[in-house]
């Protein structure tokens, strides 16, 4: 049969970044950002964030917090990105989240507060313009388009400092429109945004290999013409450097860029999930040779940046740390009921105001 | 003065708060070169380039979406959607953020911005052209479901919207788009939202009735008029929050009440005014809350769309029966 002739069009290739491997070994020179007080203070970040969600899963078990999504085995990811970006950039979350947000500047106090249901904790003290925690998926990566277009209209049009929109979500987020249509926007409007894909290989119990046919997450920039890495999500240095050149790369006009960070879900989904049920016994094993904190500590240890005495010491100074947080959070008053209506509109439209006094107890109708 | 339609009050509006306030955009499909397909935005990507007033991919959950983002970092954005028969994959970002962002952050962020869409039927278009599913939006707690239905309305009330801090679904009835003229100074002057406009008074009859289904709810009105019957004729605007107040101020005058919409009955906002009219002024009523809607069946294609929509005929009939109500089933 006659085989009609073709020509190549398009092609493309995907890069893997890593500096440590799974051992803690130097894969290749260090970014210049990687000092040993950096790397110890991302290394305090992640044993913080483990600490947290460690506690928080308790607290869910013992009745004292709703549902809790854990970050175990994601840590570099969250604390790599939010190293990365600068105070005045936007960071645009998902829920799986705990050591960006510590990294933002949210207090473990409003972490626990929003999943002890109060929204209060999403008033976040010290970090103003970054967007609540996005639960429907993949929503959050279109809101991130949106402020990255608003973040360029303010730059361009009212004279404002460059600042970037960097957004994160879940693999299985990639399998959703609202994921093309955000990084297609961003790739069309050459929008100031980085989407992080946390690559963790479950969507509660779908697999990743269940979830795409695609052989990486970052091909899927391709579509968007937006450039695409792959990263190694376990090592924090490789995620704060690929998240760091890919803000700094947006801030200054080039555009957005997809970075997948590879790691595994070493905890249920959530409190509410018993990955036993799917996760087979000996990935997660495996995966547990390679994750990201004893990755850190073995490099640490190994240029005399860290011992026994010091990670002693360190944890007895996060459990303190945790501890007055768990203090202020058992404190917490619950809200009067009619704050339900109290931040709904601006000012509570006269509609609802019968609503508003049956909930203070002022009669109502 | 230029008299203008409804649809060149709408761009007016656009036009003025583009020239006032630098925080608004304006974007969606087709809104930049081509001025909308219903030439809404004709003119305004000319006058306020391309920065302001932008064509975006063709995707109506990322238009709902980027909004969201664009609205939580103090811009004004003002979305188009071609139709309401397009806006459902919109929902998610409608409902679950659009309409939480302020709540769900205790203040801390909150989404100041519009949705327009063109709704309703009657213009003979295809599938999916004609929906009135407003009903839809006014069951979602958070936001406002604004409807004009003239060109005077359709400037001040687009203008406030705009204004608004909290998101506004902006339902423009394009079969009255063009139907009628107006003096409408660009005067920059709002109306108010959240209130009613009495359109017309009376003591015999409450007609309620929305978006281009007051052309036939006036139409009977006159003839009732004609036949010596004087209905006062109301126009929510606001669909929520509902003023239900001016609602009842008419029915202590007129004691009866008839809810004119062209969408479905089941679940449509004539059920909620009729009930609200129950829970607030039971004891004024001489006969019960009727309603003329469309029916409980999918909009059909447009060569039985005017049996779908109210007409002036069904108004009257339901008019005539409310009138002649008497309690105990003498009718």
């Amino acid at each position: 049969m006659h085989k009609p002739r073709m020509h190549l069009v398009a092609s493309f290739d995907i890069a893997h970044l890593q500096y440590l491997d799974e051992q803690g070994h130097a894969t290749q020179e260090l970014p210049d950002f990687a000092t040993p007080d950096t790397l110890l203070a991302m290394y305090r970040q992640m044993a913080l964030a483990r600490l947290v969600d460690d506690r928080a899963v308790k607290l869910q078990r013992t009745g004292q917090l709703g549902t809790y999504p854990s970050t175990l085995g994601q840590e570099a990811i969250g604390v790599g990105t939010g190293a990365a970006l600068q105070p005045q950039d936007v960071y645009c979350p998902y829920y799986r989240e705990t050591g960006a947000l510590l990294e933002r500047g949210v207090e473990i106090e409003e972490i626990l507060a929003i999943w002890g249901g109060d929204e209060r904790g999403q008033n976040y003290a010290h970090a103003p313009e970054d967007l609540p925690l996005c639960v429907p998926i993949a929503t959050q990566l279109l809101h991130a388009a949106g402020v990255a277009f608003a973040l360029k209209y303010q730059r361009d049009q009212l004279g404002r400092p460059a600042r970037v929109a960097v957004a994160s979500a879940g693999e299985g987020a990639t399998s959703k429109g609202d994921f093309y249509e955000a990084l297609n926007l961003a790739g069309v409007w050459k929008l100031p945004a980085v989407f992080v894909i946390n690559n963790n290989q479950w969507a509660i119990s779908v697999a990743r290999s269940a979830q795409t046919a695609a052989q990486t997450i970052a091909q899927k920039a391709v579509a968007a013409g937006i450039p695409g890495l792959q990263v190694d999500g376990n090592d924090v240095i490789a995620v704060r450097a690929a998240v760091a050149d890919a803000v700094e790369r947006a801030r200054n006009g080039a555009g957005p860029m997809l970075i997948e960070a590879l790691s595994y879900r070493m905890c249920d989904h959530t409190t509410a999930d018993d990955a036993s049920r799917y996760r087979p016994e000996a990935e997660l094993a495996e995966a547990q040779k390679r994750e990201p904190l004893v990755r850190l500590g073995r490099y640490l240890r190994a240029g005399g940046y860290w011992s026994n005495e010091a990670e002693s010491e360190l944890q007895r100074e996060l459990a303190e740390i945790l501890e007055r947080a768990l203090a202020d959070y058992r404190d917490r008053q619950k809200e009067p009921p009619t704050a339900m209506f109290d931040h709904l509109y601006a000012a509570l439209p006269e509609a609802f105001l019968d609503q508003y006094d049956e909930l203070a107890g002022n009669g109502g109708s | 003065m230029a008299q203008i339609t409804l649809l060149e009050a709408v761009t007016q509006a656009l036009a003025h708060e583009l020239a006032a306030d630098p925080r608004v955009v304006v974007f969606g499909q087709d809104v930049g070169a081509n001025g909308g397909v219903f030439r809404a935005t004709n003119g305004l990507q000319q006058a306020f380039g391309a920065e302001r007033v932008l064509d975006t991919p063709l995707a109506e959950n990322m238009i709902a979406g980027i909004a969201v983002g664009m609205a939580t970092q103090g811009l004004r954005p003002v979305a188009e959607f071609q139709f309401m028969g397009f806006i459902y994959p919109a929902l998610d970002h409608i409902l679950s953020h659009a309409a939480r962002f302020r709540n769900r952050t205790r203040g801390r962020l909150s989404c100041p911005l519009v949705y327009r869409a063109p709704y309703g039927g009657g213009i003979h278009a295809p599938e999916h052209h004609s929906e009135s599913t407003e009903a839809i939006f006014t069951h979602i707690p958070g936001l406002r479901v604004v409807v004009p239905s003239s060109p005077a309305r359709a400037y001040g009330l687009l203008l406030a919207a705009i204004r608004d801090p909290d998101p506004v679904i902006f339902l423009e009835p394009k079969r009255i788009y063009r139907a009628a003229k107006q003096e409408v100074p660009d005067n920059g002057e709002a109306l108010p939202l959240d209130r009613c406009f009495v359109l017309r008074e009376g003591q015999d009859l409450t007609l309620i009735a929305w978006g281009a289904a007051l052309k036939e709810t006036l139409a009977a009105a006159d003839q009732l008029a004609a036949e010596g019957i004087e209905a006062e004729v109301i126009d929510p605007a606001t669909l929520k929050p509902l003023d239900i107040h001016t609602v009842i101020d008419s029915l202590e005058k007129t004691r009866r009440c008839v809810v004119v919409h062209e969408a479905a009955r089941f679940g449509g906002l004539g059920g909620e005014i009729a009930a609200q009219i129950n829970e607030y002024a039971f004891d004024l009523l001489d006969a019960p809350v009727a309603r003329v809607t469309g029916y409980d069946t999918v909009m059909p294609y447009y060569r039985l769309e005017y049996d779908y929509l109210p007409s002036v005929e069904r108004i009257l009939a339901v008019a005539r029966e409310t009138l002649d109500y008497r309690a105990g089933g003498a009718r």
